[in-house]
């Protein structure tokens, strides 16, 4: 038996030395990880530093009392108004009419497709759905404008070639895939044993579906509806091609008028200076538009807690 | 009280049963009107625009004329934001993902990134326009230009991406990452032949509609200001132009027009003729989105058929 | 004497089978169910006692390609449970049924046990009051909610969400109640509050429960049906099963050599 040559081995030291090496590495690694996570970060506060800095400007020169009050944007006129009720009444307007197609069409395919369809109409239904979902929005804008308000103009005779009616019926439609989607998962979630128990009761479906499906799911389709709102209310190019870009301070969905998103749109399409006041208009309505979402985003959440499944 | 007779019992059930047929009729003609949508959209693209859906249409510029006018630089300007979309979006949402999920201890700080891709994912995408004209445009100097609109979107699919990863991620089970660990592999050596591996069909799926949404998106490329009249391509590497020889980055910096521009910017003339032209970029626009989404849905499909722990 | 101890029939299992898809999982059941009696299956996890439990209110209609074969004939108006004639929600409001798991609906506990009644349509306040209250009393916790009916039902611990199960069962006046182990969830001492109610309920309804607990089947029923690999081996008197067993099969079993 022979002794090994004690340099044919690795020493310890030369092993620890790789160990050490092997953690550095480990560590830059996490440490690159970890800032692309940080990446989302960076960009909300990117979003938010970049709507304030230049909200702060617009708010020097216009009072936020104004900015709230008046009834008349005009930022590009010599007689100058920025009263943002004029964009957020289209907005809401618009949103309200998408809303009042998509949440009952969503809700209704939901429940169709998770407590009536048998599986395969369900395979094919979701994906199909998907697809629904995924169209551009431009597309959805000229489906609105040469398409829809063709045929409603036939149904009321006296509507404009551009309306928030047409706009927001096209916006419901887009949004149906997303609060379908949501829902179906919702309820789908909910236990089988729950189901059992009211059939075992004697309900038909639809009694189950609405009685014990529904209030076991509401947390879930209140998010779907929340989501469903922040679309609608962020919703752009259907807007800009299909509902006017003219400022009108209404609640008559049968007239044109512009949104929020719609007004960005029309200020960029222009060539506005930077740093002049209609460029900082823009960011006083994004502004706005953002914490209407955060809003609603808010809600959802609260939603969410205050119901979260007790199944 | 008397207990039900059965003839009020079976009146009781009929009823619940005229209501199931009701529902399900409603349900029934409330997803066809989805699929009536969707076939209108197409068929009326085609009906409208098939007198300028021919090859000339896709290798010319467009022009004051509607009907020389063609889609060139707007399919060429989406290849290539595309391009910079998923390179700069794919690096990035994976490895959040990788990190959230095999790296992120449980602290206020993985919380407050969580909350925060969660709700970036609701954020209207106008809003990613306006960040991109305040920062890209102006505050780093990019301009109206492929390399900002790319950037731009790629933001805004992160929030996909970092999902598709992590759910995909989290689908591989936990005795993958023991085995690994187990004959030595530091972490990063399981994630770099394990993890990311295993996780890829879910992440490609998640890529591939991210993709699908950006190359969509028209209104946070409006909101930088590049809604201008665009009849040239970006300079190619290496290549001759008139302000001296390009490198090989400089169609970064190439102004560019996208197919949904070039779409809005043809339904928002009075012209009717360029309808025409609306209709076949519409039609081409929707076979790349729908062509994209259904790749995604048909992997998502396989993946579930063909993995089995 | 003899004629007098045999009860009425309320139901008969006859050359009963049952199939999931292309698996036979019942095969050839003969089995008497006697009137407000109590009336266990036992047998080993897999032996299809809760398959043949959940023929008696047809839940299986609510899957696909499942299938029965032959009778179960329900009385007094010998109608067969099975045929396809019979509505399956006419079944479900004769004959009800607690599960495994308490799964109270996410409503409130006035609503839960009014669940049933408004299926039927009743819409009547007084009347639904008054049945709300019996069947609460009826299951034994109407002294526990009394005073919080408008509290959520999930928020009830274990054994009260079990208890509130069988009001809701028993606000409709079932004639078969059909009990899916429904103890298994629950700790010794609302289990022991469960047994105790069965043996109450026997006087105002038929029961039927299936139980992996011998000592439960023991304690709680009149009659007792061993049942392995979906057939029915033995089934006579409870003492009769527990104390001189005629199949090897369900000898083995009781003694605890298998299963």
């Amino acid at each position: 038996m022979t002794a090994h040559n004690a340099s044919d081995l690795p020493r310890i030291s030369d092993r620890l030395a790789k160990n050490a090496l092997r953690n550095v590495s480990e560590r830059i690694i996490e440490a690159i990880l970890f800032a692309a996570a940080a990446v989302s970060v960076l960009t909300t506060i990117g979003i938010v530093y970049v709507l304030v800095s230049e909200s702060i400007h617009f708010f020097a020169q216009v009072s936020i009392v104004d900015f709230l009050t008046d009834t008349q944007w005009t930022p590009l006129f010599d007689d100058a108004h920025f009263g943002i009720m004029v964009l957020v009444s289209g907005t809401l307007v618009s949103s309200f009419v998408a809303l009042a197609v998509a949440i009952p069409m969503g809700t209704i395919i939901a429940i169709y497709l998770s407590e009536f369809a048998n599986p395969k109409v369900r395979e094919i239904a979701k994906p199909v759905l998907e697809l629904l979902g995924g169209i551009p929005t431009i597309v959805f804008g000229y489906f609105a404008l040469l398409i829809v308000t063709p045929v409603l103009q036939k149904i009321f005779p006296e509507l404009p070639g551009f309306s928030l009616l047409s706009a927001g019926l096209v916006m419901g439609i887009m949004i149906v895939p997303y609060v379908a989607s949501l829902s179906e998962d919702a309820m789908r979630a909910v236990p089988m044993s729950l189901r059992e128990g009211a059939f075992a009761m004697g309900s038909t479906r639809l009694y189950t579906a609405l009685h014990v499906v529904v209030p076991a799911a509401f947390s879930g389709l209140a998010a779907s509806y929340i989501l469903g709102i922040s679309r609608a209310v962020g919703e752009t190019m259907i807007l800009a091609v299909a509902a006017g870009m003219q400022p009108n301070l209404t609640w008559n969905p049968m007239e044109p008028a512009a949104t929020i998103t719609s007004y960005i749109v029309q200020v960029a399409l222009g060539d506005l200076p930077h740093g002049s006041i209609g460029y900082q208009t823009i960011f006083a309505a994004g502004l706005t538009l953002l914490l209407i979402t955060l809003c609603f985003n808010i809600l959802g959440q609260w939603l969410r807690r205050k119901f979260r499944e007790n199944y | 009280m008397q207990p039900l007779t059965t003839e009020q019992i079976r009146a009781v059930i009929a009823r619940g049963k005229a209501k199931d047929a009701i529902f399900q009729a409603v349900g029934i003609l409330c997803l066809a009107i989805g699929l009536l949508v969707i076939f209108l959209l197409v068929g009326d693209m085609v009906i409208r625009g098939a007198a300028r859906l021919n090859l000339d249409f896709f290798t010319q510029f467009a022009s004051r004329r509607a009907a020389q006018a063609g889609i060139l630089s707007a399919w060429v300007g989406s290849l290539l934001v595309m391009l910079v979309t998923a390179c700069a979006a794919v690096p990035l949402g994976v490895a959040a993902g990788l990190y959230l999920e095999e790296y992120a201890k449980r602290n206020l700080v993985t919380e407050i990134i969580e909350i925060n891709i969660t709700n970036l994912a609701a954020v209207p995408s106008i809003v990613y326009g306006l960040l991109a004209l305040g920062i890209f445009v102006y505050a780093f100097g990019f301009g109206q230009s492929i390399l900002t609109a790319g950037l731009t979107l790629a933001l805004l699919i992160l929030p996909i991406v970092i999902v598709a990863t992590r759910e995909a991620i989290r689908a591989i089970p936990g005795m993958i990452r023991e085995g690994s660990m187990a004959v030595g592999a530091t972490r990063w050596q399981t994630c770099r032949y394990h993890i990311i591996p295993y996780a890829m069909p879910g992440i490609l799926t998640g890529v591939i509609i991210g993709l699908a949404r950006a190359i969509g998106e028209t209104a946070p490329i409006i909101t930088i200001g590049a809604l201008t009249f665009i009849a040239f391509l970006p300079p190619l590497p290496f290549t001759e132009t008139t302000e001296g020889s390009a490198g090989l980055f400089e169609w970064l910096m190439s102004p560019f027009t996208v197919m949904p521009i070039q779409i809005f910017n043809w339904t928002s003339r009075p012209d009717p003729a360029f309808e025409v032209n609306a209709a076949a970029a519409g039609f081409v626009l929707m076979a790349m989105v729908l062509t994209m989404n259904g790749l995604a849905i048909w992997l998502r499909y396989r993946m579930r058929k063909n993995i089995k722990w | 004497m003899q004629i007098h101890d045999k009860p009425a029939l309320k139901a008969e299992a006859r050359s009963f089978n049952f199939f999931y898809g292309e698996v036979q999982a019942l095969k050839n059941i003969n089995m008497p169910i006697y009137d407000k009696k109590v009336t266990a299956l036992i047998g080993p996890s897999g032996c299809g006692k809760s398959t043949y439990l959940r023929s008696f209110n047809r839940m299986h209609d609510l899957y696909p390609g499942n299938r029965y074969e032959g009778e179960i004939r329900f009385h007094p108006d010998n109608t067969n449970l099975l045929s396809p004639e019979v509505d399956p929600i006419e079944v479900r409001m004769r004959v009800g049924m607690v599960f495994q798991k308490p799964n109270p609906f996410p409503k409130t506990i006035y609503e839960n046990v009014a669940y049933g009644l408004r299926v039927r349509g009743e819409r009547n306040k007084r009347v639904l009051d008054d049945k709300v209250e019996h069947a609460l009393k009826g299951a034994a916790i109407w002294g526990e909610v009394k005073d919080r009916l408008q509290d959520l039902a999930p928020n009830l611990s274990g054994g009260q969400q079990q208890r509130l199960c069988i009001a809701r069962a028993l606000a409709t006046d079932p004639e078969l109640l059909l009990f899916d182990e429904p103890t298994s969830a629950l700790d010794p001492i609302a289990t022991g509050a469960i047994e105790e109610l069965v043996h109450e309920l026997k006087k105002r309804v038929t029961i039927l429960i299936v139980t992996h607990n011998m000592q439960q089947a023991a304690r709680v029923s009149d009659y007792t049906a061993y049942m392995y690999l979906g057939e029915m081996i033995e089934f006579g008197k409870t003492d009769e099963i527990f104390i001189k067993p005629q199949d090897k099969r369900t000898e083995d079993y009781i003694t605890g050599r298998h299963g």
